[in-house]
């Protein structure tokens, strides 16, 4: 009878034995480590704007703080066409690789499960797959190849391949949208009568929303952000900001592209961190 | 009307459901699909086939048979008596790249796992806030990080400055156009990608398991490899995947951080579609690349195929 005793009792000495290990799940340097992360992610970047602001031509010693390189950013002419290339070639993405996104998201996810759905995934997901360069220089080949037959030349053809590898990154976020809505809004519309064209646009769509925004906040940061495809493609005259960007790090470095780098910077930042509180506003 | 009819008309009708909603699944589909195969699928078979072709003279391809772009990867060919002679040129640069890829994926995973486990165990209320500042830089332009991260490593950079100014060093560290710039570059660049599946598997980890590790008398050495390691594996995985990959096919942290001068695969591709001019050898490099990554997917998928059989 003393054994069972014992086993009973021995629960009871266990909190005396963690008390050594203070915090179960503390691991000792990790907090440090995590903090080298952020700092390792975050001091760059905070250098590289802080310079943006600084009076002087160097990009090392602080002397003042101005706006003086913006100013010249502003003016200059090679960097607002680049911008305006820039944003053409982004809206354009967004628009058509959230369209066809909805479409491919709501044909996923609102219809039966059908035999090769998996086959569907993969090829949504193929552009972030495959490394870019492999993109970049396939579609290089294949844009050379309809020019040569078709002697079709224009900014289209860097449009075009900004809105495919766009559509996985606004898939995405529609898809997953569409995954936790329920389905008994739509189905309590459809018992009232609703055809099923109303049921889609008073119900679904507005249901859908936060998704959609999100499919093209996504969509519009990466066609901004792109270096490797459009490099390869863009022809003269379709050269975009970040193109601008390396081009003029290869002449040399002035605070100048410190200032554009920041507004670009800003851009995306800001865009992901609204895309930040859409999504928590979903999730409420 | 007898209750056979009604069966059959109410099968018709699901026949007829069953059918409009492939129609509109069909319709539904096609756009996006047909822009990916069009533009991204397409294009894949058309450098299979270029790489089999011969270089045309200013760019493009000339329509003839050859399959010299793959025997270049490893051969030279003797101008003279044409022989072929073992070149190592290229397959170093593939090695090369091979290398720098894996040392940042170990050093990315050095930073990302404990940053990750952090993560994981604070408060749920946090978690989203740390995650987000991890991913933020992700949404950031690469080619902006990476030319911060040269601004910060130059030789009149931030971190030589301060160690020059405070007399540890006399002269400054040479880091900017060496292996160690990029492999630093290629760290930074997708650290974040390192940290959040890390952090998705660590974050299912019932700590009652560590407790019994204590429990059983184990040391915190010991639970952290013999508990915590194992329960992440699959994210630790994902995550060196997700590293290594584009760390293999990464072209604008060497072009900024290596000068030009300490190339890697992708500026290598790259260059034959530019200055260099051999369309089909480029595209038979981006290939072998492919084939790597695919290497590198496959030899994961059987694993972890093969650890869900042992498991079941």
């Amino acid at each position: 009878m003393a054994d069972p005793a014992t086993a009973v009792a021995s629960p009871r000495s266990a909190p005396r034995r963690r008390r050594m290990v203070r915090d179960l799940k503390a691991m000792p340097g990790f907090t440090a480590m995590a903090w080298i992360t952020i700092v390792a992610l975050y001091l760059p970047i905070m250098v590289l704007v802080a310079f943006s602001f600084n009076e002087n031509r160097s990009v090392v010693l602080w002397t003042g703080f101005s706006l003086d390189w913006y100013a010249k950013a502003l003016e200059n002419d090679g960097i607002r066409n680049a911008a305006w290339v820039s944003v053409k070639v982004a809206l354009f993405a967004t628009v058509i690789s959230t369209i066809v996104a909805t479409m491919a998201a709501l044909a996923t996810t609102r219809t039966r499960k059908f035999t090769g759905q998996g086959l569907v995934y993969g090829i949504i997901n193929q552009p972030l797959m495959i490394p870019e360069i492999v993109t970049a220089i396939a579609t290089l080949s294949l844009f050379a190849l309809v020019k040569k037959l078709t002697g079709l030349n224009g900014i289209g053809y860097l449009m075009m391949a900004h809105a495919a590898f766009c559509i996985p990154f606004a898939y995405m976020p529609i898809r997953a949208r569409l995954e936790t809505m329920t389905l008994t809004l739509e189905q309590a519309a459809a018992d009232l009568y609703a055809p099923p064209f109303k049921v889609f646009t008073l119900v679904t769509l507005p249901l859908l929303g936060p998704g959609i925004v999100s499919g093209a906040m996504l969509a519009f940061v990466v066609s901004l952000d792109d270096v490797i495809i459009t490099l390869l493609i863009a022809g003269p005259g379709e050269t975009t900001l970040p193109i601008y960007i390396l081009g003029a790090i290869r002449r040399g470095i002035t605070p100048e592209i410190n200032a554009v780098s920041t507004i670009l910077v800003a851009v995306s930042v800001l865009l992901v961190m609204l895309l930040f509180f859409v999504q928590r506003r979903m999730q409420r | 009307m007898s209750k056979q009819d009604d069966t059959v008309a109410l099968a018709a009708a699901l026949e007829h459901n069953r059918r409009r909603e492939r129609l509109t699944r069909f319709w539904l589909l096609a756009p996006a699909l047909l822009i990916i195969l069009a533009i991204s699928i397409l294009p894949l078979g058309i450098t299979v086939v270029y790489s089999f072709l011969t270089p045309g003279t200013y760019g493009g391809v000339t329509w003839e048979f050859s399959t010299d772009s793959y025997v270049q990867f490893l051969f030279q060919r003797d101008i003279f008596d044409d022989t072929l002679v073992f070149n190592s040129a290229y397959l170093s640069i593939f090695l090369r790249s091979i290398g720098l890829a894996l040392g940042a994926t170990i050093g990315a995973l050095i930073l990302g796992f404990p940053t990750a486990y952090f993560i994981a165990t604070k408060p749920r209320e946090q978690r989203n806030l740390w995650l987000f500042l991890i991913t933020l830089p992700f949404w950031t332009n690469l080619l902006i990080r990476t030319y911060a991260m040269l601004l910060i490593i130059r030789d009149e950079g931030i971190i030589n400055l301060v160690l020059m100014k405070s007399g540890i060093l006399s002269s400054p560290l040479a880091i900017l156009y060496t292996d160690t710039a990029v492999f630093i570059g290629l760290i930074y660049s997708f650290l974040p990608f390192m940290v959040l599946p890390i952090y998705a598997s660590l974050e299912k980890i019932d700590f009652s398991l560590v407790e019994a590790g204590y429990d059983l008398y184990a040391n915190r050495l010991k639970v952290l490899f013999h508990v915590i390691v194992p329960l992440a594996k699959p994210g630790l995985v994902a995550g060196g995947i997700l590293v290594f990959i584009p760390a293999l096919g990464a072209y604008i942290t060497p072009e900024l951080l290596g000068g030009g001068k300490k190339l890697m695969i992708g500026n290598m591709i790259a260059m034959q579609f530019g200055a260099s001019r051999n369309w089909p050898f480029g595209s038979a490099a981006a290939l072998i690349l492919m084939a790597l990554v695919v290497i590198v997917l496959l030899v994961n998928a059987l694993a972890t195929g093969r650890e869900a059989r042992g498991n079941g």
